[in-house]
């Protein structure tokens, strides 16, 4: 079980309002992902959420019991943190059987929880090295063992691909994606890169200055971007936001359309732009096209259209997946 | 750098430094050697004469020689133990935020600039002496016979005030170690469900270990050789009740004009502090690597 409930929960420092005043509903079983620019208070949420932070007002229940005041350990949780803060002078072993040895289990049954944790994660050949002799992976997937040995109400995890390399972040999320859909359990993780949060969520909490500006399957958002900070964060490269009388003829007082959602041709269509800096990735071709009256367009093309800096295009927006944003940012 | 040119060069300019020390070693240490074999009283002048081991079979039987030795062994292992275990209680209370930290802190480490002789008269006149002395003022005050320390518990007496010289120390490397513990995983602990307790005595002290050596390693080798705080407080006495060996290597060839003797004592404590280090580096020396 790893039912979350927040419910008007607000955080000071000191003058600092931090969190001005959040509700949140995380139900069992969720994968939900708290996701904005850094200093948006994702990372003091989780640490409200896990204990490590007293919250100025308001209430957290887990599982329908009142935890506001519950010590960190009480409530069932566990959490995985950005430098993986792992014991250096234990073995990989002793790091994963601490929280069970903590808590005055038998023996036997430590044995096999710790053995079964590393089946789990790859860890059996590892278990009597010390954390300074594992890669960045390795102690990422102990600091993991750590977690799932106390088989938590719910897992809370602290920006915890931020050390790791490209090629090994995209296999760890493929794991910790895998992890989730093996344990079932309640998964809170905050991060900073939305390709991590559209493809491991199943709920997307978008966050900026302590507010929740969306909450909403990653689809959701991309489709339905609530507002213009939704629809610039969501989504990669940005979506173009288009403000002035091209706006005003759609009826707004900014209309945003997505890189992938604009046609190219050297022939016709709605805008004539001159091609800047061309990105070819192989399989993608990023243009950025400078379009007179506009700001310089990114456009999504395949990757075999050879263009050249100078070169002149038309631009066709597709009118269905135009958005429309009016003067207070909200969509229309 | 790694021409054979440069190498030699280097060699050349280093050698000055590394002779001076060199001898600045070796010339008291085989001068001390030999008198060490020497009938050499400065009581009697120009009679010097080869007496074999002598001086030592004198030194080693003399009853002062046992006593100072376990004087000197108490002395070091209690003084390490009130530092360390007080060092790792006030680097903790120090770590806590609190109003005029910085202050605090450097009142702490002042006792460690008071010379030695200076603290030890000052805790041997203003503290501990029985008519005049703070305690004493104290003592009265409750209705209390005076304790006159240096005379009644002279080598604990010595044990306190070397202890608060040497706390400072110990606490200024155990609160830098302190500041260097990760505050993630001390958190991780909290929410593995370790209590305050079971986080100081999994995390926190491992975290010291080696910080502790260094500490247990550096005043091992200066409370080896404490002297001015017993040539000003008890003068090694009642009896040989506060005389550890350096100050019996003094007695001997300064106090008996022996220098034979004392030279002989001088030997025999390179050797015993020699055995210490040996045994030292072996037991928590490993705890200095990687």
């Amino acid at each position: 079980m790893g039912k979350i409930t927040l419910r008007n929960v607000q955080k000071r420092f000191g003058e600092a309002v931090v969190i001005p005043s959040l509700d949140l509903d995380i139900e069992d079983g969720e994968f939900v992902v708290f996701v904005g620019p850094s200093g948006c208070g994702k990372s003091t949420l989780l640490r409200l959420i896990a204990g490590l932070e007293d919250v100025s007002d308001g209430q957290i229940m887990i599982d329908g019991r009142d935890a506001t005041e519950m010590p960190p350990a009480k409530r069932g949780l566990a959490m995985v943190f950005q430098s993986y803060a792992l014991y250096p002078h234990m073995t990989v072993k002793k790091n994963i059987a601490f929280p069970l040895r903590m808590a005055k289990m038998e023996p036997q049954e430590i044995e096999r929880r710790v053995s079964n944790a590393a089946k789990i994660l790859n860890l059996t050949n590892y278990l009597d090295r010390r954390p300074g002799q594992l890669s960045g992976g390795q102690r990422q997937r102990v600091a993991i063992g750590r977690a799932i040995v106390r088989e938590p109400a719910a897992f809370l995890f602290d920006e915890p691909l931020s050390n790791l390399d490209a090629a090994l972040r995209v296999n760890m999320r493929l794991e910790i994606t895998e992890l989730h859909q093996s344990l079932e359990t309640t998964m809170i993780y905050v991060t900073h890169d939305q390709v991590e949060a559209m493809t491991m969520a199943d709920k997307i909490v978008v966050l900026n200055a302590g507010r929740i500006e969306q909450v909403g399957s990653p689809l959701t958002l991309y489709r339905n971007p609530a507002n213009l900070f939704v629809a610039g964060f969501i989504g990669s490269p940005k979506m173009n936001l288009i403000e002035g009388p091209e706006a005003a003829k759609h009826g707004a007082t900014t209309i945003g359309i997505r890189p992938e959602h604009i046609d190219l041709s050297r022939e016709t269509g709605a805008w004539q732009g001159e091609v800047g800096v061309s990105e070819h990735l192989g399989s993608d071709t990023f243009l950025h096209v400078h379009v007179a009256g506009m700001p310089t367009l990114t456009v999504r093309t395949g990757g075999e259209f050879g263009v050249h800096h100078g070169d002149r295009v038309w631009l066709t927006p597709q009118a269905d997946k135009i958005h429309r944003f009016g003067a207070d940012g909200k969509a229309l | 750098m790694a021409t054979q040119h440069s190498k030699t060069a280097a060699r050349l300019m280093i050698s000055p430094a590394v002779i001076l020390l060199f001898l600045w070693m070796i010339v008291p240490l085989s001068m001390t050697l030999y008198f060490s074999f020497l009938r050499y009283n400065l009581l009697m002048p120009g009679m010097e004469s080869f007496t074999g081991w002598d001086n030592y079979y004198y030194f080693l039987t003399d009853p002062a020689f046992s006593a100072a030795l376990t004087n000197t062994i108490l002395l070091v292992v209690g003084v390490l133990v009130i530092t360390v275990v007080g060092g790792v209680l006030l680097a903790l209370l120090l770590d806590q935020p609190f109003w005029g930290q910085g202050i605090v802190r450097v009142l702490v480490i002042a006792p460690f600039f008071v010379m030695p002789t200076v603290s030890a008269l000052v805790w041997k006149n203003m503290f501990m002496n029985p008519v005049n002395g703070m305690f004493a003022h104290i003592a009265r005050g409750l209705g209390l016979q005076p304790f006159d320390f240096l005379s009644q518990a002279p080598l604990a007496s010595i044990i306190g005030i070397v202890a608060w010289q040497w706390l400072p120390f110990a606490t200024l490397i155990l609160l830098t170690a302190l500041q260097s513990l990760d505050r993630e995983q001390m958190e991780a602990a909290e929410m593995d469900g370790a209590s305050a307790l079971d986080r100081f005595l999994h995390i926190t002290v491992p975290h010291l270990t080696r910080a502790i050596t260094v500490v247990v390693l550096i005043q091992t080798i200066f409370l080896l050789g404490v002297f001015a705080e017993i040539l000003v407080t008890t003068n090694g006495g009642p009896g040989t009740a506060s005389t550890n060996i350096t100050y019996l290597v003094y007695a001997q060839s300064l106090l008996n004009y022996d220098v034979g003797g004392g030279s002989a004592g001088g030997i025999v404590a390179v050797v015993l502090a020699n055995i210490v280090a040996i045994f030292l580096m072996r037991m928590i020396g490993k705890n200095l690597d990687a």
